[in-house]
């Protein structure tokens, strides 16, 4: 129990996809424009990261890793989380349409968000056991929802400041983005 | 002639990937902690862009519109595993310092962006001097910041210790400095451009005036 606690809070708080690791920068800085629509890529994104895992996990250690062909595996992963998101976007479309109307733009948009992929092959490269990955995938997409939410946040009050024109718009995002950092930086003690 | 050379101008300044087009950010703020490691990146990620684009300007013509996409990426993940296992064999101290970011160029949205506007819809020409100007323009940007993040963060400028070790700043080789040199870079980029069109736009009245004055 304790290890799994410690794999979720690091790749949660300690590794943060986004603040630590520069993963998911393009929906961090392009998607953050209010909280809703932070929240809504947010949870379209995690659910997609899990279930990826899910996926691509057996794939590997049931089929490619038997008959040899590890070297296949972007090309696999990627294709798995391509196919995965048409998946969930033709689901929703049929089951929920009410769900399917507020996430289906950013659904498309996941296929390249590039903490998924990493996520997947870091999954097979730090070698974890199938539980373990999903808690690893678990962590990196809460992780993901609450910087996506902070930066909207931060947004809002952005908008609202005095700033020269050059800094306006981008600049001074990520300058907010490395304030952040240093704030999760703050937490690489949490775990010995 | 002259067209190729506005296409590959293009790519370096007026719409570079990185500065101003916002796109493909996550490699490029992960990798530049060292020289090597943006020059490195760089040079992989311009040889997948190259060679996807001048694939994919080929069989424009072959591939049907409603399965673009999949075809796409299947032509950028094999040059990406290519380059992948090229690195292992023959550079695999930069293939380990690159990591996770290696694979990743798959997913790097300046050669999907690249590809789906540009490649598809020019010939193969147009198309690789294109590539071969975003390539240079996100090198240029990486090894900026990885310049700059190694002298501050390592006291290191171009493989000679310029800094001795008490004087150089951690922050900069950690994640926040990666964040805050980026930054920098785009305001400094964002200061020229708004200066060159203020420039344009008093050059443009004072030439205006007169110019009207005669034609009436």
């Amino acid at each position: 129990m304790n290890e799994y606690l410690k794999i979720f809070l690091s790749s949660m708080l300690i590794d943060n996809v986004v603040l630590i690791q520069f993963l998911a920068l393009c929906p961090f800085i392009g998607m953050t424009t209010d909280v809703q629509k932070a929240n809504g890529m947010g949870i379209a994104t995690s659910f997609v990261m899990v279930l990826s895992t899910v996926v691509t996990y057996p794939l590997y250690n049931f089929i490619l890793l038997p008959l040899g062909l590890e070297f296949l595996q972007t090309l696999t992963f990627i294709l798995v989380i391509a196919s995965l998101v048409q998946l969930v976007e033709f689901y929703l479309k049929k089951s929920a349409p009410a769900l399917y109307s507020s996430m289906g733009v950013y659904l498309a948009l996941i296929t390249t968000n590039c903490a998924i992929l990493a996520v997947t092959l870091n999954c097979i490269s730090k070698s974890y056991s199938f539980t373990e990955s999903i808690v690893y995938s678990l962590g990196t997409a809460g992780g993901f929802l609450l910087s996506m939410i902070l930066m909207a946040g931060i947004r809002d009050r952005i908008r609202l400041a005095k700033i020269p024109a050059f800094v306006k718009g981008t600049p001074v995002l990520f300058i907010a983005a490395g304030l952040l950092s240093m704030a999760f930086a703050g937490f690489a003690g949490l775990i010995k | 002639m002259n067209k190729y050379w506005a296409l590959f101008k293009n790519g370096i300044m007026k719409e570079n990937p990185l500065l101003v087009l916002m796109i493909g950010l996550c490699s490029s703020l992960a990798v530049t902690t060292k020289l090597e490691n943006g020059l490195g990146m760089g040079l992989a990620m311009t040889f997948v862009l190259f060679m996807s684009e001048v694939i994919i300007s080929l069989l424009r013509k072959l591939i049907p519109d409603s399965i673009r996409i999949p075809i796409f990426i299947i032509v950028i993940a094999t040059f990406v595993t290519l380059i992948e296992l090229l690195m292992k064999a023959y550079l695999s101290e930069l293939a380990k310092a690159l990591g996770v970011f290696l694979p990743l160029i798959v997913v790097n949205c300046i050669i999907m962006g690249r590809v789906e506007s540009f490649a598809s819809k020019r010939t193969v020409g147009e198309a690789a001097v294109d590539a071969l100007g975003m390539g240079i323009g996100y090198i240029w940007v990486l090894c900026g910041i990885s310049i700059i993040r190694e002298l501050l963060g390592s006291g290191i400028f171009l493989g000679m210790r310029v800094l001795s070790e008490e004087y150089t700043i951690g922050f900069f080789s950690r994640a926040p400095g990666g964040f805050f040199v980026f930054a920098i870079f785009i305001a400094v980029s964002r200061f020229f451009s708004i200066m060159a069109e203020k420039k344009a736009a008093a050059v443009n009245t004072v030439t205006a005036l007169p110019a009207e004055g005669v034609q009436k």
